[in-house]
């Protein structure tokens, strides 16, 4: 156990490390001109050659890379990403106050589409060839190839616009305190985004999960059931369920990675004040801490949910479980 | 007499229940599956060309017909500028087309070379090769996409080498595991025995084994290269705004959907959807030809 514990916080420092060095070495690529992006275009025409030369050494802008990475990295250890260009405040407090917002939104739209995903998968299966099976997966199908903002769009248009049940963006309100926002009003809020993630995430449990179905509802041991008198919903529901729910457990871990990619679009068509959309103002505005502040953050989610996966595999099925009182 | 009930007898003979026939008249599904895959690829080309043709009419602006709903002459409708939005559309689902082929071909070459590397080279080769798959999978798609195209200065270059760079992984396990298996197969063995060199039987064995998996697992790239390039166009860090292309039309009709121009979004995605979908039957397609277990679904 203690040996899996430390295994794991390995390959996660590991990760880590690596993808620090990978997003500091693209971003420090990139075109974008360090001095210009911090006091922009106009004040730096204004200045002397000599003040621009002062400027770039006050900031290191023009000491050699590992220096500046190393820089950076120590100053990650402790905790400091750096100042967020765009925000003008600490990265850390950026990402703090918009990690609510976002892991709200995915972890809804994570476990809707989960659910319902597995769900539609089974009930599909159940009725393989009939309409119910053909609606189910002509709509897989479609959604899996749908662009998630541009189900977002449609969404906004019929739902907020068209109909104008839900609010067109934001997560709170325009124009109201803080204080006086409620519980009611956020979720209204985040209503739409999150319905739009579900409904482009369903497809790939959905699919998986029908076809692993009709796999076991072919079985031998589900004949075996059925030839003791249970129906087949009851043979389901008592030797398939656990079966099928292991791989849809696993698969919707694994997806973690595409929510989150899937919550940047969402956020940016909502104008919701998540991590997505404050990753594309950053990329967008040339505030690099900020954005390699928030790929870690991705990094480190992503993580989780891979690991989570591992462990949940460990629970449902006894035959990953680490055999007791056995040497290997 | 006897006439009539012999014409009865055969009437009642044809109309008795046979035991055996066949379920219903259709084509065979080899067949139809190959010929799924043709017409996807020719309809796929026609967009291609026709947008190539179209592209001086998706720029031409007309401002005495402007924000039209969609109508006989302009099937999409038109935008604020006059501009036809089915040559726009055509226009920019060919630039997308194009862009996902050459990207998802640099893709998947260089899946194949790590492959290849990873089943064939040295034990470490094989370690450096799946953690570096591990680590590509362990940041999100779009926000690694966003800081290659922010790196490379953005535009057609930033999200062309972002979309190549990142779709490889998933492609480069396949074909690792495919040349693994060949690589033990008896027949490579006995190749090998009977004093052929490795060059020979890497032309003679392997190439034959695994180029079929390589071409399915390109065309189902595609599709995705196709979305991702889109979805990071219309973040605004891929093509430039003067390229038609539908991650375009789509971030800059979200100005206009409040005043009720539905048609600017509404088309334009559901042609995507389209043109993906139709990438996904020539893939699929392809691989029920050359994969032996679902040979004849």
């Amino acid at each position: 156990m203690t040996r899996f514990v430390l295994e794991q916080i390995g390959r996660f420092l590991l990760l880590m490390l690596a993808v620090a060095v990978v997003t500091f070495a693209l971003v420090s690529l990139s075109p974008v001109d360090p001095l210009q992006a911090n006091v922009g275009q106009a004040a730096l025409l204004g200045m002397s050659e000599e003040k621009r030369a002062a400027l770039a050494a006050y900031w290191g802008a023009d000491s050699p890379m590992h220096e500046r990475f190393f820089a950076w990295f120590g100053d990650l250890l402790q905790g400091d990403m750096g100042t967020s260009l765009r925000y003008n405040l600490p990265v850390v407090d950026v990402i703090a106050s918009r990690a609510l917002n976002s892991l709200a939104l995915m972890g809804v739209a994570w476990l809707v589409s989960g659910v319902l995903g597995f769900a539609l998968g089974v009930l599909a299966a159940m009725n393989e060839g009939r309409a119910i099976d053909r609606v189910v997966k002509g709509y897989c199908f479609v959604l899996a190839a749908s662009p998630t903002f541009w189900v977002g769009l449609l969404l906004l248009m019929v739902f907020a616009v068209g109909l104008r049940w839900f609010p067109i963006g934001f997560s709170v309100p325009v124009g109201m305190a803080a204080s006086d926002v409620t519980f009611a009003d956020a979720l209204r809020h985040m209503a739409l985004p999150a319905i739009t993630l579900s409904l482009v995430g369903v497809a790939n449990v959905a699919l998986h999960t029908r076809a692993k179905a009709i796999d076991i509802m072919a079985s031998d041991y589900i004949r075996f059931a059925r030839a003791r008198g249970l129906t087949r919903w009851q043979a389901l529901g008592r030797h398939g369920l656990r079966n099928l729910a292991l791989p849809a457990v696993t698969l919707q871990f694994a997806q973690v990675a595409e929510i989150f990619g899937g919550s940047v679009l969402v956020e940016e068509v909502f104008s919701y004040p998540g991590l997505g959309q404050a990753a594309v103002t950053a990329g967008l505005g040339g505030d690099v801490a900020l954005l390699a502040g928030i790929a870690l953050v991705s990094a480190a989610v992503v993580f989780a949910g891979n690991l989570a996966a591992n462990l949940i595999y460990g629970l449902v099925d006894p035959r990953m479980r680490p055999a007791k009182g056995v040497r290997r | 007499m006897t006439e009539t009930t012999l014409a009865s007898a055969v009437a009642a003979a044809s109309e008795a229940p046979v035991l055996s026939v066949p379920r219903a008249r259709r084509l065979p599904n080899r067949k139809r599956s190959a010929f799924l895959a043709v017409a996807s690829a020719f309809l796929l080309a026609a967009i291609v060309v026709a947008g190539l043709l179209l592209e001086p009419a998706a720029q031409a602006t007309d401002f005495a017909a402007k924000n039209l709903a969609p109508s006989l002459a302009h099937p999409f409708g038109t935008d604020w500028m006059g501009r036809d939005m089915l040559c726009r559309t055509l226009a920019g689902l060919s630039t997308s087309v194009l862009v996902g082929l050459g990207a998802a071909v640099a893709s998947s070459l260089i899946a194949l070379v790590l492959a290849a590397a990873a089943a064939l080279g040295p034990r470490r080769a094989d370690a450096a090769v799946s953690w570096l798959v591990d680590l590509m999978m362990g940041i999100p798609h779009i926000v690694l996409l966003i800081l290659i195209s922010f790196a490379l200065g953005k535009g057609f270059w930033g999200v062309t080498i972002g979309v190549a760079l990142t779709h490889w992984p998933s492609l480069t396990r396949v074909l690792r595991a495919e040349i693994l298996q060949c690589k033990s197969a008896g027949y490579v063995a006995a190749a090998a025995r009977l004093g052929q060199n490795r060059l020979a039987i890497a032309w003679r064995h392997m190439v034959p084994y695994v180029l079929p998996q390589f071409v399915v697992g390109l065309v189902l790239l595609f599709p995705h290269a196709i979305l991702h390039e889109a979805a990071i166009t219309f973040l605004g860090f891929g093509l430039p705004p003067e390229m038609p292309a539908i991650g375009i039309i789509l971030s800059e009709s979200m100005g206009y959907l409040s005043a009720g121009l539905w048609w600017l979004a509404v088309f334009p995605g559901a042609a995507l959807v389209l043109v993906v979908m139709l990438f996904d039957a020539v893939g699929e397609s392809l691989r029920k030809l050359v994969d032996p277990t679902s040979a004849q679904d």
